[in-house]
């Protein structure tokens, strides 16, 4: 994925926090979405191994060992941040408190099902904390590519790869759309420019639903 | 008073053959770097060995692991290690990936009491094939067991002669379950201080939890060191 896309990506996603919120976001591109956040929000960053309001990138000056986040980067804390334990972060995750989660995806099936952590044949590294995640936040949205290297879908009717959850995203951003997963379906609620509605639909394997407000834009 | 070591050679005097341990750390930060060299040099093997990460090829539980100690290895990820990578497929290392809450909460309820406990993570996924699961309110869970060790290694930042532990910033991680669910805990240091010198309403482990003390110098080595450009 080039890194213009993944910004883009990026960007769409900082429009999913809101000012007050206490948001996790996945390692990878997930983090990215930290450097977007807009200057009028005002919102904690949690990280699974025990830090409630990250901070920037340290400068050299400021490294400090003792200090980073869940993808074991150096990081900083902002003023008004906590530190605890392990079993105290994911009683915050599990027990909903953190009002949204960016993860990143490898596939997503019409009814919320998410794989991405593990493939078969290959070394497996380990869920993580993705697993406790999806369940215990309040809205889950997956940032990926809508297709894979080979141009294939990777929203299907079913996920073909082990799941990180049953059921549990609620929004998918790509770089090519913008998919809810309803009780009814997946609903098209935006398409990038670009791209149209009929081309979604056919890099998207399960049936979209279209949603009033996209059909008015094309219109 | 606990027990004040004061070589690392005898702080891990309790760690034998085919042990359970609990290793503190969320990848090298917060791990007891001494004690866990201490482990290797006593080339104690069959380990079963708790900890969220396996340390890298050279620094941490990687030091373990080339020397060929670890039978088991319970974590949530482990692909910082090219060595872990070759056991595995070898055969000779035997793997438990635990979400990383479900991690956390196992040592937590195994120093608490707990013998199991229901959580949604996992359910419908390769972890919970063939095990038990339960509906509350409409919703499944997962069946999970609690986790003790027979030698839990930790690391803190202060540390008074009662065993009273203060953790630093992200160096806390897994640590506080892991000196509760040990039968032995043995704390690595940076400062040991006399008692009643440390602010109870800031004591993160109480002294209950640890039977032995040393003082350790940190490397601190940085995994990803990331600033600002």
């Amino acid at each position: 994925m080039s890194k213009n896309v993944r910004i883009q990506i990026a960007k769409r996603a900082e429009k999913e926090i809101q000012d007050g919120f206490y948001v996790n976001l996945g390692i990878g591109m997930p983090t990215m979405v930290a450097n977007y956040i807009s200057e009028n929000k005002n919102i904690f960053l949690q990280s699974e191994n025990g830090l409630l309001g990250i901070g920037p990138y340290p400068t050299e000056g400021e490294v400090d060992p003792d200090l980073i986040n869940a993808g074991k980067e150096t990081v900083t804390a902002i003023p008004g941040a906590s530190y605890f334990s392990n079993a105290e972060s994911f009683a915050m995750i599990r027990g909903g408190h953190i009002d949204l989660a960016i993860l990143g995806g490898m596939e997503v099936a019409e009814n919320g099902d998410l794989a991405n952590w593990m493939i078969p044949g290959k070394m497996i590294k380990g869920m993580g904390g993705a697993m406790d995640l999806v369940h215990g936040a309040k809205k889950v949205v997956v940032i990926m590519e809508h297709v894979n290297k080979a141009g294939q879908p990777k929203i299907l009717k079913k996920c073909s790869l082990p799941l990180t959850g049953q059921s549990v995203v609620n929004r998918i951003i790509t770089d090519r759309a913008v998919i809810d997963v309803t009780g009814n379906g997946l609903e098209l609620i935006e398409v990038v420019e670009g791209y149209t509605i009929e081309d979604i639909q056919n890099s998207t394997e399960p049936q979209l639903i279209i949603s009033d407000k996209v059909l008015s834009k094309q219109n | 008073m606990k027990k004040l070591y004061t070589s690392f050679e005898e702080a891990v005097v309790e760690i034998k053959d085919g042990m359970t341990i609990m290793v503190g750390g969320f990848g090298l930060v917060g791990i007891p770097e001494n004690l866990i060299k201490a482990v290797r040099e006593k080339n104690v093997k069959d380990l079963t060995v708790i900890s969220n990460n396996c340390g890298v090829d050279d620094w941490g539980l990687g030091l373990l692991l080339s020397n060929k100690q670890i039978k088991k290895m319970i974590a949530s990820y482990v692909g910082e290690n090219k060595e872990f990578e070759r056991q595995v497929l070898s055969g000779e290392l035997e793997v438990q990936l635990v979400p990383q809450g479900s991690l956390a909460e196992k040592i937590r309820a195994g120093g608490a009491g707990i013998p199991a406990f229901y959580t949604p993570a996992g359910v419908g996924t390769p972890i919970a094939e063939g095990r038990e699961t339960r509906v509350f309110n409409g919703k499944e869970y997962l069946l999970e067991e609690a986790f003790k060790a027979d030698v839990s290694l930790v690391r803190a930042w202060k540390a008074d002669k009662l065993g009273n532990l203060v953790y630093r910033k992200t160096a806390q991680n897994f640590n506080p379950m892991m000196a509760a669910a040990g039968k032995v805990t043995i704390a690595e240091v940076e400062e040991i201080v006399e008692v009643g010198e440390l602010d109870p309403d800031e004591i993160h482990t109480p002294s209950i939890y640890v039977q032995g003390l040393i003082v350790g110098k940190q490397e601190k080595r940085i995994e990803r060191l990331t600033v600002q450009a």
